[in-house]
C-alpha cells in the first residue's frame, strides 16, 4: 500500500511481444518482482488492448530487424491499439528496440542510424536526467546521472534541425549521455567518447509533445536488482508506477476497437 | 530408381574407404544407390560417427549423483536441486569458419541452440572459445572480425547472453582456426525430452526453415583436411537466420510445455537424415519419410539433396497419438513452417520415399551406429624429446621486469577481450551476475537462490608439450576458475579439436589427451556429460596443436556470495594459496619474450589442486573472501595486474584509476622470472579485509595449503618487490595502474586496427 492508497498489484502493466522480442520477459520480471504488478503479455497478433494502465514495448530484434529495426513491427495489429492508447494519455514505454518501434510508428518524431563505429556496443553508460518532471522521471532529482546499461547495433538518434529545436523547446529530452559527473559536450563536437552511438546532441531518450510516451535507448529493466550491480533503472519503474497510480484511468472504450 | 553406378570414383567422392564400402554392402545384402551412398557418407564420416575416438571416449568418467544425462544425447543434463536441471554441451564448427567466417561462428551458435533446446531446455547462456592465428597477419584479422560478428549477429538476435569464453593467438591456427560454441540452458527435471521415436504409428513431423541446398556434404567437409582448393569449398557453409531460430525456439518452448511431444531432435550434420536415424535407432524402432511433404524452397531437389542437406533452423519432432494437428496450429502461430513428413515404425528401417515409391532404404541402426571403429596406431612423435627439452641456461633472466609485464599485458592472449564481448548482448534475460572478465561468467537461476558458474579452458602449448599433462590442466583450470566465483563444480563438456587422426603422432596425442581428462575428472569428481569431437584440424600436413577445449558448469548455492576477481578496496590483504616453482616450460612469457614454445608444462598435482579448491570454496562459504582469480598464463605478476585492472563487479566501466597493490615476494631460490611470470598450478590469490586474514590462516593450516601473505591493495601502482634470502627487497616491477590499464585494455584494439599485432 502506498500514500495514494491504492496497492500496486492493482496495477496492471501491457508488455508487447512481438516475434523476435527478447526482453519482454525481462520485463515482465521486474514489473511482477521490482514493482510489484501485474505484468500482462500482449501478443501482436491482438488488435486491442486489455485492460491495462501502461504498456511497455520491450527490446530485442523484432522481425530480425528485417528492412530497418522495427519497421515491420509497428504494421502490427497491437501498433494501432497502442496508438489509440498514447492518443488519449496512456503511458507507453518504449526500451532500445521498442524506442526503435516507436520512432517506426510516428509516435515520436525521429529516427535511429547505425552507431558511429558500425559496431554492436553492450556496456554501461552514464545519462543525464534532462527533464525529472515526466511521468517516468519524477523520481529523479533534475540533472540526476544515472547508471543504465545499453546493447544495442542502432542507436544513433537523428532528426532534422526544426525537430531538434521543437524537442528542445518542449522539454521533451529526457536522457542525455554525459560523463559521470553529468558534463554534456556542447552541440558542434566530433562525438564525444562518452556518447557511445554518435547520436544528436547525445540524446539517449525522448518523450512526445504530451509527455506521455517515452522511448530510450538504455534498458532501465537490467539495472533495476542490487544483485545485478546496479539500482539506478528502479527510479524509471518505480517513476512510472507512481505515475499510474496518481493518473485517471484511461477509459476503456477510448482503446478497443 | 535412376542411380548412376557406384564407382570406385564416386565412392572416394564420398570419403569412403574401399572397406567402409564393402561394410556398407554387406549391411544392406546389396549394392547402394546414389542415395544411400550420400547417407552412409555423411553418417559415417569422422564428424558423425566419431569412428576415430569413440573407442577411446568409453575412458571418460561419465556418471555421477548429479548426472540425470550423460553422453549420447542432444546434450548433457546435471540435475541442479529446486527441481530444475542444467543443460549444456559444447561443439565446434571449425571447418566452416575457415572459409566463411561470419556464417561459420554463426550456424556454429545455432547449431548448439538447438542441441540445448531441443531436451526441452531455454537457452540461458552462450560461451566460445576461439583460436586464431596472429594478428599481424590481414587473413588473421579477418577470420577474427568475421567469426566475432558471426557469433554476435545470431546470439544477440536469439537473445541470449554471450557470456564468455577465451580467445588465444598462435601461428600454428593461422590455416586452421578453432571455434568452438558452448551453451547452457535451465530445463525442469520432470520435463526434459530426448531425441527418441518411440510408439509405432507415431506421426514424424518437420518444422523450422524450408530445406534448401546450402551444406550438402557439410558432415564430410567437417572431417577432411584443407588444401589449395579449400575456397572452393564454400557452399558446403551453412547459412543462418537466428530471426527464424528465435521463432523455432519459442515454438519448441511452447509444444513442449502443452505436453504434444514424444521426442524430439535438431538436424544439424547430415540434416534430415542424421537425425530420423538417430531419434529411430535410440528408440529400436523404424522411421518412414515422404520427401514429397518436406517443405523446399528450392525448384528441383532430389531425395540425395533433401536428405543431405544442412538447411538451419528445422527440427524432426515425433508427436503423441492425434497430436499432430495441435502441433501444427502452435507453429502457424508462430508462422514457422511445419508438416507432418513420416511415421513411425517398427521394422528398425529408415524408409525414404518420393511420392510414395522407395528411394532409399537403410537399417536406421546400421547408420546410426554400426559405422566401423577404429584404433587406429598411436605413436609418440619423433620430436617430441626434442620439443620437451629446455636449457634454462640459454635463457637470460630478464632485467626490466616491468617492460616484460607491459609486453605480456599487451600480448593478444593476455590482453583485455572488451573488443570481443562488448559486441555481445551479455545481459540480455538479467541472468548476468559476473559478466565477461572475471575468472567465470556467473548467472543467477531466476526462482531461486541459486547461480551457475560457467568457463571454458585450455591451454594448447601445453598439449603439445605433454598431451597427458596439458589436458588434466584444461580440467583443472576450468573447475579452479569455477572455484574463484564460489562455484561447486558439477559437470563438464569438451570439445577435443585435434590434427589428422590417420597420424599416428596425432592419435598418440588424442589418446594420452582423452588419459589425462579421465583422470583428471576421477580425481577432481567431475564427470563428462556431453562432447564433441573435431578431428582433421590441418592444412597442407600442419596440424594445430592438441587443444581439448573443456566447457565446465559449478553451482553457487547462494547467488549473493558470487566472488569476481578484481580487488575491492584498499587496505585489503592479498594472500597466495599454494607454491610457486620453477615452472617456465610452455609459458606465455617464454613464448613472446624469448620465443620458444618448449620445455615440460607445469607439473599438475592433483592432491594439491583438490586442497586449494576445497579451501578456497570454504572460505568463499564463510565470507572470507573479498576477490579470487587463479594464475595462468602470464603467471602472478600478470594475475596480480589482472587483479588490480579488474573493476569491482558493478556498474562501472574502466575506473580511470585502477585499485593498486604493493607485493614483495620470497625468491625461494627461484629465477625471478619464474617466480613473476613462471606458471605453476594451483595457485589462486586472494584477497581478504584485513580482519579476516587470522581466520583465513587457520583454514589454511587445517587443510596443509601452502599460504603466504603477499601485500595490500593501495596506492595507484603495482609494486612487486622480491625479497632475498639476506632479508632484502629489491623492487622489480614498478608501474602505474593507469598505465598498465590503457595497455591492457587497448592491445587487442590496436593490434586489429595498427595491422602489426605482437607474435
Amino acid at each position: 500500500m502506498t500514500e495514494s492508497g491504492m496497492s500496486n498489484s492493482a496495477i496492471r502493466i501491457g508488455i508487447l511481444v512481438f516475434p523476435g522480442s527478447n526482453c519482454d520477459r525481462d520485463c515482465a520480471y521486474v514489473v511482477e518482482q521490482i514493482m510489484g504488478a501485474q505484468a500482462e503479455l500482449i501478443w501482436h497478433k491482438d488488435a486491442a488492448l486489455p485492460h491495462v494502465d501502461a504498456v511497455i514495448i520491450p527490446g530485442g530484434f523484432s522481425y530480425g530487424d528485417y528492412l530497418r529495426t522495427g519497421a515491420i513491427a509497428r504494421f502490427s495489429p497491437v501498433m494501432a491499439a497502442v496508438t489509440r492508447f498514447a492518443e488519449v494519455g496512456g503511458l507507453v514505454l518504449g526500451i532500445c528496440n521498442g524506442f526503435q518501434i516507436l520512432l517506426e510508428a510516428g509516435l515520436l518524431p525521429g529516427a535511429m542510424l547505425r552507431n558511429r563505429s558500425l559496431s554492436f556496443i553492450c556496456r554501461d553508460v552514464r545519462v543525464r536526467v534532462d527533464n525529472h518532471t515526466t511521468p517516468f522521471t519524477s523520481r529523479c532529482e533534475p540533472g540526476q546521472v544515472l547508471t543504465l546499461p545499453i546493447a544495442h547495433a542502432e542507436g544513433n538518434y537523428y532528426t532534422d534541425p526544426a525537430t531538434l529545436s521543437s524537442l528542445k523547446a518542449g522539454n521533451q529530452v529526457v536522457f542525455r549521455y554525459c560523463t559521470t559527473d553529468g558534463q554534456v559536450t556542447p552541440e558542434g563536437n566530433p562525438t564525444p567518447h562518452f556518447n557511445p552511438n554518435g547520436s544528436l546532441d547525445n540524446i539517449a531518450g525522448i518523450t512526445n509533445a504530451a509527455g506521455n510516451v517515452l522511448g530510450l535507448m538504455p534498458h532501465p529493466e537490467r539495472a533495476a536488482e542490487a544483485l545485478l550491480g546496479n539500482e539506478d533503472g528502479r527510479l524509471i519503474l518505480l517513476s512510472l508506477l507512481d505515475s499510474m497510480k496518481s493518473a485517471k484511468p484511461v477509459m476503456a472504450s477510448s482503446w478497443r476497437c | 530408381m535412376n542411380s548412376p553406378a557406384i564407382t570406385p570414383d564416386l565412392i572416394a567422392r564420398h570419403r569412403l574407404t574401399d572397406e567402409e564400402y564393402q561394410k556398407i554392402v554387406a549391411v544392406l545384402g546389396r549394392a547402394p544407390n546414389l542415395t544411400e551412398l550420400g547417407m552412409f557418407s555423411v553418417m559415417w564420416s569422422e564428424h558423425c560417427s566419431y569412428k576415430s575416438s569413440r573407442a577411446f571416449l568409453t575412458r571418460l568418467p561419465t556418471e555421477g549423483p548429479q548426472v540425470v544425462q550423460g553422453p549420447g544425447e542432444n546434450a548433457g543434463v546435471v540435475d541442479i536441486g529446486d527441481g530444475l536441471v542444467a543443460v549444456f554441451k559444447m561443439e565446434s564448427h571449425n571447418h566452416p569458419s575457415f572459409i566463411e567466417p561470419y556464417q561459420g561462428a554463426a550456424t556454429g551458435v545455432g547449431g548448439i541452440l538447438r542441441d540445448v533446446f531441443t531436451m526441452g531446455a531455454r537457452p540461458i547462456a552462450l560461451l566460445n572459445a576461439l583460436r586464431f592465428g596472429p594478428l599481424d597477419n590481414p587473413k588473421n584479422r579477418y577470420l577474427f572480425r568475421g567469426v566475432v560478428a558471426g557469433i554476435a549477429g545470431y546470439g544477440n538476435c536469439m537473445g541470449v547472453p554471450t557470456v564468455g569464453g577465451d580467445v588465444y593467438f598462435n601461428d600454428i591456427y593461422t590455416h586452421n582456426p578453432l571455434v568452438n560454441a558452448f551453451c547452457l540452458g535451465i530445463a525442469r527435471k520432470d520435463r526434459i525430452f530426448l531425441g527418441r521415436a518411440a510408439g509405432v504409428g507415431n506421426p514424424v513431423l518437420y518444422i523450422g526453415s524450408k530445406t534448401g541446398r546450402d551444406g550438402i556434404h557439410g558432415a564430410t567437409m567437417a572431417s577432411d583436411s584443407f588444401d589449395e582448393g579449400s575456397e572452393s569449398k564454400r557452399p558446403t557453409v551453412q547459412v543462418g537466420d537466428p530471426f527464424m531460430e528465435k521463432l523455432l525456439m519459442e515454438t519448441c518452448l511452447e509444444l513442449m510445455e502443452q505436453d504434444l511431444l514424444v521426442g524430439i531432435q535438431d538436424m544439424g550434420a547430415a540434416g534430415l537424415t542424421s537425425s530420423s536415424c538417430e531419434m529411430a535407432s535410440r528408440a529400436g524402432t523404424g522411421i518412414e519419410l515422404e520427401l514429397a511433404d518436406v517443405p523446399r524452397r528450392e525448384q528441383g531437389m532430389t531425395p540425395y539433396e533433401l536428405l543431405l542437406s544442412e538447411s538451419q533452423e528445422r527440427m524432426l519432432l515425433v508427436a503423441k497419438p492425434g497430436c499432430a494437428g495441435a502441433v501444427l496450429d502452435i507453429c502457424k502461430k508462430w508462422d514457422v513452417a511445419a508438416a507432418v513428413v513420416g511415421r513411425v515404425t517398427g521394422d528398425g528401417v529408415l524408409r525414404v520415399k518420393e511420392k510414395g515409391v522407395v528411394v532409399a532404404e537403410v537399417p536406421a541402426r546400421a547408420l546410426a551406429d554400426e559405422a566401423p571403429k577404429y584404433e587406429r596406431p598411436a605413436v609418440a612423435p619423433p620430436y617430441q624429446d626434442h620439443l620437451q627439452s629446455l636449457s634454462l641456461d640459454l635463457i637470460p633472466e630478464p632485467t626490466d621486469c616491468s617492460a616484460v609485464l607491459d609486453r605480456l599485458l599487451a600480448s593478444p592472449t593476455i590482453a583485455h577481450k572488451g573488443w570481443v564481448f562488448e559486441q555481445y548482448d551479455h545481459m540480455v534475460q538479467t541472468n548476468t551476475l559476473l559478466r565477461p572478465g572475471s575468472d567465470a561468467a556467473v548467472l543467477r537461476i531466476k526462482g531461486t537462490d541459486k547461480a551457475l558458474a560457467v568457463t571454458a579452458d585450455c591451454n594448447s602449448l601445453y598439449c603439445l608439450l605433454n598431451p597427458y599433462i596439458g589436458a588434466g590442466i584444461a580440467v583443472a583450470e576450468a573447475a579452479r576458475n569455477l572455484v574463484c566465483s564460489g562455484a561447486r563444480p558439477l559437470a563438464l563438456t569438451d570439445c577435443l579439436n585435434f590434427g589428422n587422426p590417420e597420424r599416428p603422432d596425432i592419435m598418440w596425442q588424442f589418446i594420452l589427451a582423452v588419459e589425462g581428462i579421465a583422470d583428471a575428472c576421477k580425481a577432481l569428481k567431475i564427470p563428462v556429460v556431453s562432447g564433441n569431437v573435431s578431428f582433421y584440424n590441418e592444412t597442407r600436413g600442419l596440424s594445430i596443436y592438441p587443444t581439448p577445449m573443456i566447457g565446465m558448469v559449478g553451482l553457487i548455492e547462494k547467488a549473493d556470495r558470487a566472488v569476481s576477481q578484481g580487488f575491492k578496496a584498499e587496505g585489503d590483504v592479498i594472500v597466495l594459496l599454494g607454491e610457486t616453482g620453477e615452472d617456465l616450460g610452455g609459458t606465455e612469457y617464454l613464448r613472446v619474450v624469448h620465443h620458444r614454445e618448449q620445455g615440460t608444462p607445469p607439473m599438475l598435482n592433483l592432491d594439491r589442486e583438490i586442497a586449494v579448491q576445497a579451501l578456497v570454496l570454504k572460505a568463499i562459504e564463510q565470507g572470507l573472501v573479498q576477490s579470487a582469480h587463479d594464475c595462468s598464463e602470464g603467471g602472478l605478476a600478470v594475475a596480480l595486474a589482472e587483479c588490480c585492472l579488474s573493476a569491482p563487479s558493478g556498474p562501472l566501466a574502466a575506473p580511470s584509476c585502477p585499485l593498486g597493490a604493493e607485493i614483495t615476494l620470497d625468491s625461494a631460490g627461484l629465477r625471478r622470472d619464474s617466480l613473476l611470470f613462471g606458471e605453476s598450478q594451483s595457485r589462486i590469490i586472494l584477497s581478504v579485509k584485513s580482519g579476516d586474514v587470522q581466520s583465513l590462516k587457520e583454514l589454511g593450516d587445517k587443510s596443509h595449503v601452502p599460504l603466504s601473505i603477499l601485500g595490500f591493495v593501495g596506492g595507484r601502482n603495482l609494486t612487486i618487490s622480491i625479497r632475498d634470502d639476506q632479508g632484502r627487497a629489491n623492487v622489480w616491477i614498478d608501474r602505474p595502474c593507469r598505465d598498465l590499464d590503457i595497455l591492457w585494455r587497448g592491445a587487442l584494439r590496436s593490434a586489429l586496427e595498427s595491422g602489426d599485432g605482437h607474435r
